[in-house]
């Protein structure tokens, strides 16, 4: 079957900087592919032209059969697009942004008022769907912006960080807002700056830094690749370090490390909290004192650390992984 | 239907946005009105009575140049909207819609007109109550105000232009004041153009925003036959020399924009 997107070269400078390095995409029909990155990886600059929005210096695309430099317009036709910024407008209700949007699909007005009024329900808008924009908070908008690239029910939809600066519970009505639409068939290339979103909503993850593909694979890959979560613990008596590691090691998928001034042990596991409850009462019935201890789940960072060497180049951005401590040889 | 059917249709749907957006926030559109209050009262009563013109009231020979100069001005919404859209997003969704490429603007510059029908309206009503008279007939001062809709419509799609070139709201409204200024200054707006030094002179006597305060004020019947106008062939036709540049314009602003919007990238 051929993918509902395909990309095969991209490439676009600007001035010095190469924000798309000869990108290729495959995205099969009703899939969910992630391309993941930190700022800057040309995770926007691969959206925007696959979405008609930038014309490539080289390479070529097509969304659902069509070809995106040579037919523009009909692709325009077929896709959903939501951007980083919600592109919603600020005086206008929410009612009144998707009205216009539909109209603009020239779905004639009748058309466009009932599907102004399913989608806000759907997306549980209902109740705010007769204020203006600027009174919505962050999830909100996003939510309103995600249904104004639905308005003309597209095969194909991209979203551009679709969760990028939201609070944790938005996240989570974000994710499965798209989870839903996904279900429904729809085919997505979202892009992200979070291992954790492309692991929920995407079946193949495209790792991208400076504008190239540095892995693929599903997010199981992925992990193997970079380890999955893992418990870190920080003793207080270093001579009774071989205890605690002895108990990580009951649970441990593979080889306890140690690193910190050697008081500290990282151990990958599986089961999340469970698992780490468990450590945590027998570490007590042993008397073990901790300094700390914590399940860390692999972040971007974390990713690049292990396909790169290096940490993403900005890692003080949410996400980039800086809150989290590399683990010692 | 057609291209331009299309074009039509969205660019009104655009325009209906814009419209809504003049009545949500009112405050926008009381600046709007205030300002050619002020400019009206102000020249009237600071320069009104200190600038003698022999034979004829300062404030009828001003009035005209007020109108000219603040429509032109409100051209300068049209820009800001564009750059705020674009700041914003939004022209980035309206890009990614399989709308009329043209309709954007259309609808902007075309919502735009009623900022400066409605400031023509005040500017009238605080002129006749200083002492303002339309001294010709009705119609003809209605062909006047026409006119001026007319160029200020036109000069909006060169603030469109600017508006899709600027990085920000503020960078176009203080470009806007520097080239604006000057290009209503240096003309027969306030004072007659014979009173000009040389090269100002023959600037302003070729500055299409003389040619449309002198349409004006011929409409309004705001001109003394003891006198006449620079013998100079764009003050003796003043409306066929501003339709002619309005016609430039256009033709050269519409296509030049449409593309830049079509390249524009969001920031």
């Amino acid at each position: 079957m051929p993918a509902v997107i395909e990309a095969r070269g991209l490439t676009k400078r600007y001035g010095h900087v190469t924000a798309l390095d000869g990108l290729d995409l495959d995205v099969p029909s009703a899939q969910v592919l992630g391309l993941l990155g930190p700022n800057g990886a040309g995770k926007t600059t691969a959206v925007r032209i696959l979405t008609t929005l930038l014309r490539p210096d080289a390479g070529r695309a097509t969304v659902a059969g069509v070809d995106v430099l040579e037919q523009p317009e009909e692709v325009r036709r077929r896709i959903g697009l939501s951007g980083q910024y919600a592109a919603v407008d600020e005086t206008l209700t929410g009612y009144e942004n998707l009205e216009m949007i539909g109209r603009l699909y020239r779905l004639g007005r009748r058309r466009a008022r009932a599907r102004a009024s399913e989608l806000l329900e759907r997306f549980s808008l209902t109740d705010a769907a007769g204020r203006p924009v600027k009174t919505y908070s962050g999830g909100m908008r996003r939510r309103l912006d995600l249904a104004g690239s639905l308005v003309a029910e597209p095969s194909v939809l991209f979203l551009d960080e679709p969760t990028t600066g939201l609070d944790p519970r938005s996240r989570v009505t974000m994710w499965e807002v798209i989870r839903e639409l996904v279900d429904r068939g729809t085919t997505l290339l979202l892009t992200t700056q979070y291992l954790e979103e492309a692991d929920r909503l995407a079946d193949e993850i495209v790792v991208i830094d400076h504008g190239r593909a540095i892995a693929r694979g599903d997010a199981d890959a992925l992990k193997a690749e970079v380890g999955g979560e893992r418990i870190e613990v920080v003793v207080r008596d270093t001579d009774r370090i071989g205890e605690v590691g002895g108990i990580l090691e009951t649970v441990a998928l593979g080889q306890v490390v140690v690193g910190g001034q050697g008081n500290q042990l990282t151990a990958p596991v599986a089961g999340g909290p469970d698992t780490l409850m468990r450590v945590l009462r027998e570490l007590d019935a042993a008397g073990l004192e901790l300094l700390d201890v914590g399940l860390r789940r692999p972040t971007l960072d974390d990713v690049f650390l292990a396909l790169t060497g290096q940490p993403t180049d900005d890692a003080a951005e949410p996400g980039g992984g800086a809150a989290t401590e590399e683990v010692g040889p | 239907m057609s291209r331009i059917g299309w074009a039509v249709h969205d660019g009104h749907i655009v325009a209906l946005r814009n419209v809504r957006k003049i009545r949500r926030v009112p405050e926008v559109l009381v600046f709007v009105l205030i300002s050619p209050i002020m400019f009206v009262l102000l020249f009237a009563y600071v320069f009104g009575d200190s600038i003698p013109i022999a034979g004829l009231d300062y404030r009828e020979f001003l009035i005209a140049g007020i109108f000219a100069q603040t429509v032109i001005f409100g051209a300068t919404f049209t820009g800001a909207g564009i750059a705020e859209d674009m700041q914003k997003g939004i022209i980035d969704r309206f890009r990614s819609l399989p709308m009329s490429r043209s309709a954007v603007l259309v609808g902007r510059t075309a919502s735009d007109v009623i900022y400066n029908l409605l400031s023509i309206l005040i500017m009238t009503l605080t002129g006749l109550l200083v002492g303002w008279r339309i001294r010709g007939s009705l119609i003809d001062a209605l062909g006047g105000f026409l006119l001026l809709l007319v160029f200020a419509y036109a000069f909006s799609w060169v603030m469109a232009f600017v508006g899709l070139l600027v990085p920000s709201v503020e960078v176009i409204n203080n470009a806007s004041f520097i080239v604006i200024f000057p290009v209503t200054f240096i003309a027969n707006t306030f004072v007659p153009s014979e009173n000009l030094p040389g090269p100002l002179r023959t600037f302003a006597e070729w500055n299409p925003v003389s040619a449309v305060t002198q349409a004006a004020r011929e409409a309004f019947g705001n001109t003394n036959p003891a006198l006449p106008p620079p013998d100079v062939w764009p003050l003796r036709h003043p409306v066929a020399y501003t339709l002619l540049w309005v016609g430039i314009i256009l033709v050269v602003f519409i296509p030049l924009s449409v593309r830049q919007y079509q390249r524009a990238a969001a920031r």
